[in-house]
């Protein structure tokens, strides 16, 4: 089957990956790329376990071709970190919050919750569960993950109103 | 990996239709979430497949010189749901396209994808039915137009031909304007749901709010393919905003609809949700328009 070279910026680095053009963007960051956190959970675009964000916005890697990534701009958890690789705030509430059990769904939520993080406009509850409801999680029902989010939301805000 | 034949990458829309004549048996790949999944399960496996993801001049909504608001049919549904020109003259669609699946399945799911894919419960292809949405249809040998009314010939079935490719969706200024809108859709679960049953209807009221100027009236999974309820149309129009306006709609909704029974519910209740829903959606489209009930 034919080949091609995909070239995108991965986590800030600039990437070249030759794939199989059937290839999907979860099989080319995890498989090729080696980003761990991109979990193969439905495969079919259910459970938000792949879930990346490209040019800012979520998308499920696992139904999103490789060969359509050509230029884009892709984020994954592993590009959440500092450079010394301490991990962010948004990955600290998860684990202050107790929003992770078995950890399997937990990069997919993180990933689909950084619009909500990044907006300078504050969101109700109602509305961090309508931007995560394309993730599932069959352990913490949910309001742990919740309260995370919502806290690393409040606490961005009052950085940038202290400033 | 995808259990694919071949794929094509068109890097223009004449290439893309040069290979839609060339191989009639390649499917259309627009945002992939229901080809793609339908190749995982599957029934697609082996596919040829034409991608037209790349194809920007494919994107964007826009208002025509002659008023008219046009669709390009690979605007994703989030691009639907924010984009002005959608907030201002048809709201209706961005607030039924928001009700598909989750923000991963809007960013990708696209408005061309989902009327091309010819079912029922494609949740914006009730309110493209209710504003008489026009399609734009390019092959090699031009562009042809076809009312949206006409375009469904049984599940999954739509007039496309080979060598076409579905490249705008257009609202008449006419059909928009002055015009208030309410969709519901009924389904178990808030989100990553199919519509057990949808209803979308329009209503333009007479200048003095008294009287119901035009109403239109569609539905999904009420019958196999998106239908409109014309007997509920012609019950409503001309009518005055009272009880027995409301009563009208429901028992002419009920009299166009086929509805089956499925694993997601019976035909029965489906018959009293085509009965509650139109209710419920010309009472909250009235009231939208600024009219009032026995007022």
């Amino acid at each position: 089957m034919a080949r091609k070279t995909v070239t995108c910026t991965i986590n800030g680095a600039e990437r070249e990956y030759s794939v199989d053009v059937r290839s999907s963007l979860s099989d080319m960051l995890r498989g090729q790329g080696g980003l761990d956190s991109i979990k193969h959970g439905c495969d079919v675009g259910e459970c938000g376990a792949c879930t990346v964000l490209i040019d800012g916005q979520p998308f499920n890697s696992c139904i999103y071709l490789a060969i359509w990534a050509e230029g884009k701009t892709i984020l994954t958890l592993e590009g959440l970190s500092d450079k010394k690789g301490a991990i962010s705030d948004i990955q600290q509430a998860f684990i202050d919050e107790g929003a992770v059990q078995c950890g399997f769904c937990t990069p997919g939520f993180i990933m689909a919750s950084v619009p909500i993080i990044m907006s300078e406009e504050p969101a109700s509850r109602d509305e961090i569960r309508k931007q995560v409801a394309g993730n599932l999680c069959r352990c913490t029902g949910y309001d742990k993950i919740i309260n995370a989010i919502e806290k690393t939301q409040h606490k961005r805000l009052e950085e940038k109103k202290t400033k | 990996m995808y259990d694919i034949k071949h794929l094509y990458e068109p890097k223009t829309v004449e290439e893309a239709l040069l290979l839609r004549k060339e191989h009639p048996e390649a499917l259309v790949l627009a945002g992939g979430s229901d080809i793609l999944i339908q190749i995982r399960e599957g029934k697609l496996a082996g596919c040829e497949l034409i991608s037209i993801f790349a194809l920007d001049e494919l994107r964007g909504i826009c208002i025509e010189e002659d008023g008219s608001l046009l669709i390009r049919p690979l605007s994703s549904f989030t691009d639907v749901v924010m984009h002005p020109l959608i907030k201002k003259h048809m709201p209706v669609l961005g607030e039924a396209v928001e009700q598909i699946g989750g923000p991963q399945i809007r960013n990708i799911g696209t408005i061309g994808g989902n009327i091309c894919n010819g079912v029922t419960s494609a949740d914006s292809a009730g309110t493209l039915k209710a504003y008489d949405a026009i399609l734009e249809i390019a092959s090699l040998e031009g562009t042809r137009t076809l009312p949206y009314a006409d375009f469904n010939f049984k599940p999954g079935k739509v007039d496309l031909r080979p060598g076409e490719i579905l490249t705008g969706i257009r609202i008449p200024k006419a059909s928009y304007e002055r015009t208030y809108a309410h969709f519901i859709k009924y389904a178990m679960r808030r989100a990553m749901d199919i519509a057990t049953l949808s209803c979308s209807v329009n209503v333009r009221l007479t200048d003095d709010k008294k009287k119901v100027e035009r109403l239109r009236i569609a539905f999904g999974v009420a019958a196999p393919i998106p239908i409109r309820a014309f007997t509920a149309e012609k019950n409503a129009n001309g009518h005055l905003l009272n009880e027995a306006l409301i009563s009208k709609v429901a028992e002419g909704a009920l009299a166009d609809v086929m509805p089956r029974t499925s694993w997601r519910a019976s035909k029965e209740f489906r018959l009293h949700l085509v009965e509650e829903l139109a209710r419920r959606a010309t009472i909250t489209s009235i009231e939208k328009a600024g009219g009032k009930i026995n007022g």
